[in-house]
């Protein structure tokens, strides 16, 4: 099966700054993909290029099929940033409300579930600006989520949540996946890693690794992922 | 443009402008205040209220509404909601036209509430309708809305977007022949004042203020001023990238 989002020698440059070295990675569809490096490897340059907010400098990004960014794409994919985007002076419902007003045929009950289902069924009536910071990450997910996309680009959803909520989210994202989503997750806290079908390892800009955990682990070696980076890293500095 | 999206999002703009509350006071307390203050200065000259004060009800409008949009606009960048917006359905100008219809509601209100004070409480004098002051401060209104959207754009932080009212909203105030009536002015500035839309605001306030029903030197210069905003917020599209670096 074509893969949902395919990207090819993609370069990035932030000012004078190459952000993503000609990075080639494909994401199967129905999958959890874990995106996972240091910050200020590109990881939220390469989710911004995949959802075509991005400038790039040259390579293609497709998803599902279309040039990344492309208009009927819009309405299929949803897209969590790293800071929570959501309207502090409006109530948690208000926001998902809005933003399921912006898809054809999404309702203020997809709205409403999409609140729940983040854990915020009891802060719904509450102004955004006024909730802890980790409630706000919700909010801003619980409009990612409202549309029921078919790829899901969520740059640290878990941040700043408490474990059992984290444990819950991950669960949420891997049932998403089951029913055909295509889920693509960014973290820096390895201890996730575990929980994808795949794992992308970045740094500075370059791809080191992209393969399922065990194989990676099986492939280095270790018995953890940190480790395993740490592998992979010092294994690329020997060839270069 | 997107009518299901339109609607939605002017709806949020008012919903955000309501939670607020201290913002909705002083968007109807201080044009109200402002004429008071005005009234007061001139008590003893006739006809010189009927003069500033109807000039005041279109430059009120325009100034804060054009202060607000900047720095609403500029939130909608810097919170991030506006790159998320551009991964939705959302096209540039629904968001351009809510804020328009938005805050030009808004304006509708603030310019009631102004005009009825001006005129029944304080005595303006206007040999045309209220209707018609109101009409012009709502198009004006809308017009300092497309200015601000466009203008936030070359902001990047609130403190750059409030210099842009020094530059944007002064020189309009100073030319449009409040404090020299235009004939007067040196050729260059009249020349500027030409090129200004606020000049056409004020001349429509004055034929209302000078003539009985609305006449055509009143209509081509809202036409002037609807036009301006139909440019402003084509460049405003413009200046609205999807894609960034």
């Amino acid at each position: 099966m074509e893969p949902a989002i395919e990207v090819r020698d993609l370069v990035v440059e932030r000012g004078r700054r190459r952000v993503l070295h000609s990075l080639s990675c494909s994401i199967p569809r129905g999958s959890v993909t874990g995106l996972l490096g240091p910050s200020g490897s590109g990881k939220t340059t390469l989710m911004r290029a995949i959802v075509g907010v991005q400038v790039v400098k040259s390579g293609t990004v497709t998803v599902l099929g279309m040039l990344a960014g492309s208009a009927p794409l819009r309405g299929m994919i949803g897209y969590l940033t790293q800071a929570p985007s959501v309207y502090a002076d409006l109530t948690v419902r208000e926001n998902a409300r809005y933003f399921a007003s912006l898809y054809k045929d999404v309702t203020s009950a997809d709205a409403d579930a999409a609140v729940a289902d983040v854990g915020l069924a009891d802060a719904a009536g509450q102004l955004v600006g006024d909730l802890s910071g980790g409630q706000r990450a919700r909010a801003s997910l619980a409009c990612a989520l409202v549309a029921r996309p078919t790829v899901l680009i969520l740059d640290e959803p878990t941040v700043g949540q408490d474990p059992v909520l984290r444990d819950d989210l991950w669960r949420r994202f891997r049932a998403m996946a089951a029913q055909g989503t295509t889920v693509l997750v960014s973290s820096h806290v390895m201890d996730e890693a575990s929980r994808c079908d795949r794992l992308l390892l970045i740094r500075e800009g370059r791809l080191i690794a992209d393969d399922a955990p065990d194989a990676i682990l099986a492939g280095t070696g270790t018995a953890d992922l940190e480790a395993a980076f740490l592998h992979l890293i010092r294994a690329e500095q020997v060839v270069s | 443009m997107n009518l299901r999206i339109l609607g939605a999002t002017t709806a949020r703009i008012l919903r955000q402008l309501r939670h607020d509350r201290r913002t909705v006071a002083l968007l109807v307390v201080v044009p109200v205040l402002l004429l008071a203050l005005i009234y007061y200065m001139f008590e003893d000259v006739p006809g010189i209220f009927d003069h500033i004060g109807l000039v005041m009800l279109g430059v009120f409008p325009f100034t804060i509404m054009f202060l607000i949009t900047s720095i609403a606009m500029l939130r909608e960048r810097t919170t991030g909601t506006l790159e998320r917006l551009l991964t939705t359905p959302m096209g540039k100008l629904d968001l351009l036209f809510a804020y328009g219809l938005a805050f030009g509601v808004a304006a509708a209100v603030q310019a009631s509430i102004a005009s009825s004070v001006a005129y029944w409480l304080l005595g303006l004098d206007t040999r045309g309708g209220v209707g018609l002051v109101i009409l012009i401060a709502i198009a004006n209104a809308v017009l300092g809305v497309a200015l601000g959207l466009l203008c936030s754009a070359f902001s990047r932080t609130e403190f750059q977007a409030v210099q842009f009212m020094p530059i944007v909203v002064v020189p309009q105030i100073l030319l449009c022949g409040l404090f020299v009536p235009r004939g007067q002015m040196a050729g260059w500035l009249e020349a500027i004042s030409n090129v200004l839309p606020m000049t056409y605001a004020v001349e429509a306030l004055q034929e209302v203020g000078t003539r009985a029903s609305a006449t055509g030197t009143l209509w081509r210069d809202l036409a002037i001023i609807i036009g301006c905003v139909i440019v402003t917020l084509t460049l405003a599209a413009a200046t609205l990238r999807r894609r960034t670096a």
